[in-house]
């Protein structure tokens, strides 16, 4: 069974495509026939953030219109077997992306054998964010530990309750998960920045995972490869893998949330303030 | 004294940022939704325009907000009247719940 996961927030900047990019290639390196459509029609970042932007001969506007069909517009992933991404379009506008014509595409895209299609979206509340959701089974809800991104995600959890088809056919709802991104154990610690459970209780959704804030993340969109296939990115990409891992069931305990208690001669000699991950579990 | 600010626990911003967002979603959630809710604005606009007729009014004076209890959904209308300048003692409030299906 092919199962449409949408990868949203409101806010932008958040690491939607960042997290998009490195979700489909864990669940293809995990075995899964995965594609990754970028629904950023006008602003589209997904192919660069793969390392395919020079590859991009159709995009998904030309299939939703009829113009190529599903497979003229796939890009072939080099590293992975199992991956490929759908791009957008660079030149049209969101209104170009009509309902019907994207259930056309998935269906294309489920016939030819996809166990997940991973959809990223625009950033925002109108056409396009709800275009891109309006087909998911379950939903990535990535949010920053920061009041607009929580507010935001907010929104956006309202509106996979009550715009998406399975909302409109009174199906059972869109499974949301709330992945907390660019978070800091250690500021959260001293009370600077919202809790992993802060975030949690606000906005009421089933949780997946913490990816910690890291300097890998910018050095992987350099290069065009997605944080989780990258060996430097450490912690990023661990946490990555773990998320992915618990999509796919598997129980995992959470990590990069808490401090590591320092001892009292490592808080005097440990020097480096570097965030210390603990292997701790959330209650959630 | 200043050797003991530093014992002091630094003030929690995201303790704040927690309790602004706790009322700001929920008056949103109030707000945004696609049923009875989408008129509550409207409604606390109307009645603060009825009431300016008799009272001197306060824009915090009345709140409006859906709540859900079991199935139904109750309609909480709070409407805070100013202190009366004899009795300087509390506001006096009066709270009005009416269930919609």
């Amino acid at each position: 069974m092919a199962r449409v996961t949408v990868v949203t927030s409101g806010k932008g900047g958040v690491g939607k495509t960042t997290s998009a990019a490195s979700f489909a290639a864990g669940l293809a390196l995990r075995g899964r026939k995965t594609v990754v459509i970028d629904f950023d029609v006008g602003l589209r970042n997904l192919d660069i953030v793969m390392g395919c932007e020079r590859r991009v001969v159709y995009d998904l506007v030309n299939v939703v219109k009829g113009e190529a069909n599903v497979r003229q517009a796939l890009i072939k992933d080099k590293r992975i077997e199992e991956l490929y991404v759908l791009p957008a379009s660079q030149t049209r506008d969101k209104d170009a992306l009509d309902i019907e014509g994207i259930g056309k595409a998935l269906f294309e895209l489920k016939k030819m054998g996809f166990e997940e299609i991973v959809c990223d979206s625009p950033a925002g509340i109108e056409k396009g964010a709800q275009a891109a959701m309006y087909y998911a089974d379950e939903a990535i809800v990535v949010t920053n530990p920061e009041v607009s991104s929580v507010r935001d995600s907010d929104r956006i959890i309202g509106l996979l309750d009550a715009k998406t088809k399975r909302a409109q056919k009174n199906e059972k709802p869109v499974k949301c998960h709330l992945l907390i991104t660019r978070y800091s154990p250690k500021r959260a610690a001293a009370g600077e920045m919202l809790k992993v459970d802060d975030v949690l209780e606000l906005l009421g959704i089933g949780f997946i995972g913490v990816v910690p804030e890291s300097q890998a993340v910018l050095t992987a969109s350099n290069m065009g490869v997605p944080v989780i296939l990258m060996e430097q990115a450490g912690e990023a990409a661990e946490a990555y893998r773990d998320v992915v891992a618990r999509f796919l069931g598997e129980e995992q305990p959470h990590r990069f949330i808490e401090l590591e208690k320092k001892g009292f001669f490592a808080r005097l000699f440990g020097g480096g303030n570097q965030a210390q991950p603990a292997r701790v579990a959330v209650g959630g | 004294m200043a050797i003991f600010d530093l014992f002091r626990r630094k003030t929690a911003s995201a303790q704040l940022a927690k309790d602004r967002l706790q009322i700001v979603v929920a008056r949103e959630r109030a707000s945004t939704g696609d049923r009875v809710q989408s008129y509550l604005p409207q409604l606390q606009r109307e009645l603060l325009e009825v009431i300016a007729k008799y009272e001197k009014l306060d824009l915090e004076m009345v709140s409006v907000a859906l709540d859900k209890k079991g199935d139904a959904e109750v309609l909480e209308i709070n409407i805070v009247l100013p202190e009366s300048p004899k009795k300087g003692s509390s506001v006096r409030s009066r709270g009005l719940s009416l269930s919609t299906g």
